[in-house]
């Protein structure tokens, strides 16, 4: 079954709607799946969130979370979705204890009764579950929002760019979280700017100025990739991507951390290539094929 | 060009009461280079570069920035200095025009030279038509790179880049890259922060904070070979995760 169908659906903004936020964007999420929505600021990905949740009204298509309409049976979605929005929303003038109770009780619930779920996440906070939250640091709010957000034991969890601004170690602890959860059969929706974070999802939907340019497993994405890709580095790394990008038989050249990725054309020849950066003055050049990276698809997909 | 020191610390160390944000960090930052700053949330960057930008006075230690002392001459390095940082950059409720003027006439440059040089980078940017718009109007990858032109518009001799591509695009990413190394080029230091690893790997030299201290300071090959690893990315997962303290 689907735990979220998406059909057509689109939002626009502004006093003309000229502003068009999402656009006609279709797609499906299985029950138990975590899927990632993948793209940078301004793609569109929290507005999606926020018609899925049932806090903003498509202009047009519809969706459907857990077999409920977004719009005629919205009461029916906000009892059965958690959502953590990208914005710390918690009170800050409440404490971390205070918080947790305060969400159990508003979906009718208790801490007590869902505590299992929460347990992992929360023991890391409970030392301090008498601090308010407007005085937790970065990491301990993500926590207690993620555990506010699954206190009463949501179908489907939506999470909007939880790992935004937090660094790498902190992400990686976070991603154990979700799988986790996902472990427990929850369904989780989330979105992040960072293209490294796709490889960690079932499926992904790359996002772009309100359209997904592309959705499919990490695996399928990649395989899309149509062009041979090298890399290719030296010992002046500026002027060798100057060179690539006016190379003959490269479509394509753009810095990736240690390496140039270089986009080839058919029948270029790596002997050709190697000889060519000799020429120009390059000392120690390697060049190897390599496997495009969703960051690699995202930017081809982006020129298309 | 290398060699010569244009930021020097020796010890540097910031207390807030019982807490040592910064402990006794030294290193020195050449001209022209490009140097990545990392660490994990909490790891004292910021109260760092504060103090590096002449915003907060040092508990103790020594350090000076183009020559100037961070306790007795901070009026004179944020002269000569540039920041940028995501979250503050530019006003979005002027245009384009305005903020480059803004900017301008803050750091004391001539009318002349703003006219001149504000026509030069609109071109640049290709941000022609975009000149009376509203910054808040613009994207965020345009605005990124506007507010990286507006930091360097009085040519400092150092820049401060605060996190400036989180959540940028891929492309336009790349693009602000493209902007730093040519700005390093010209002469112009690049002190940065990030949380992308693949940008750590195009900094000539990188340091990383752990709990306040500098545990690792090299050039992103060295530090692999050093940890026996392939990417920048497994050099700070190994580093960070041996921090004791609680980002708190």
């Amino acid at each position: 079954m689907n735990a979220v169908v998406v059909h057509n659906l689109s939002k626009n903004y502004g006093k003309k709607n000229e502003i068009k936020a999402v656009k006609e964007i279709s797609f499906e999420v299985s029950t138990g799946e975590l899927f990632g929505v993948i793209g940078p600021d301004g793609a569109g990905k929290s507005t999606l969130f926020r018609m899925l949740t049932t806090l903003l009204l498509p202009d047009n298509g519809s969706a459907s979370v857990d077999g409920s309409d977004i719009v005629k049976d919205f009461k029916a979605i906000r009892n059965k979705v958690g959502y953590m929005p990208g914005r710390f929303s918690l009170y800050q003038d409440l404490s971390v204890e205070e918080n947790l109770n305060f969400f159990a009780t508003i979906f009718n619930t208790t801490v007590k009764k869902n505590y299992d779920l929460i347990k992992d996440i929360y023991v890391q906070i409970e030392p301090f579950k008498k601090r308010k939250a407007g005085k937790l640091s970065g990491g301990m709010k993500q926590k207690l929002a993620l555990s506010c957000a699954l206190i009463h034991r949501p179908v489907v969890l939506f999470l909007d760019e939880p790992t935004t601004g937090v660094d790498a170690v902190s992400r990686k602890e976070f991603w154990e979280m979700l799988m986790k959860l996902k472990s427990q059969g929850i369904t989780i929706l989330v979105s992040t700017p960072y293209m490294d974070e796709a490889g960690l999802c079932d499926r992904i939907g790359l996002m772009q100025n309100g359209k997904l340019l592309s959705v499919g497993t990490p695996k399928e994405i990649t395989a899309s990739f149509s062009q041979t890709l090298l890399e290719v580095k030296s010992e002046n790394m500026y002027a060798l991507l100057q060179q690539l990008i006016a190379y003959d038989s490269i479509m394509e050249a753009y810095s990736f951390g240690e390496y140039h990725h270089a986009v080839m054309k058919e029948n270029f020849s790596i002997e050709k290539l190697q000889q060519y950066l000799e020429e120009k003055g390059n000392k120690n050049v390697v060049i190897k094929n390599t496997v495009p990276t969703i960051e690699d698809c995202f930017m081809q997909l982006m020129k298309k | 060009m290398i060699n010569d020191i244009i930021i020097s610390a020796k010890g540097l160390t910031k207390k807030f009461n019982d807490f040592i944000a910064v402990d006794h960090i030294s290193f020195d930052v050449y001209k022209g280079e490009i140097f990545g700053f990392l660490g994990a949330n909490g790891a004292g960057k910021t109260t760092a570069i504060r103090m590096l930008c002449g915003l907060s006075l040092p508990s103790a230690g020594k350090a000076s920035v183009a020559g100037f002392d961070v306790y007795k001459q901070t009026e004179n390095i944020k002269k000569t200095i540039g920041y940028m940082s995501q979250k503050f950059s530019l006003y979005e409720d002027l245009t384009v025009k305005e903020n480059i003027r803004f900017y301008g006439g803050i750091y004391g440059k001539s009318n002349q030279f703003i006219k001149e040089k504000t026509g030069w980078l609109l071109q640049r940017l290709h941000l022609e038509n975009e000149a009376d718009k509203l910054v808040g109007s613009l994207p965020l990858g345009w605005k990124q790179k506007l507010a990286f032109s507006v930091a360097v518009f009085h040519e400092p001799r150092i820049v401060f880049l605060d996190e400036p591509t989180g959540g940028v695009d891929p492309v336009t990413r790349r693009e602000f890259w493209n902007l730093i190394y040519e700005a390093a080029e010209s002469g112009i230091t690049i002190f940065i922060t990030t949380h992308y690893m693949d940008e750590a790997e195009y900094c000539n030299r990188v340091s990383i904070m752990v709990d306040g201290r500098i545990d690792a300071l090299d050039s992103p090959a060295a530090l692999k070979q050093q940890y026996a690893v392939d990417s920048m990315d497994k050099v700070f997962l190994h580093l960070a995760r041996t921090a004791q303290r609680v980002d708190s």
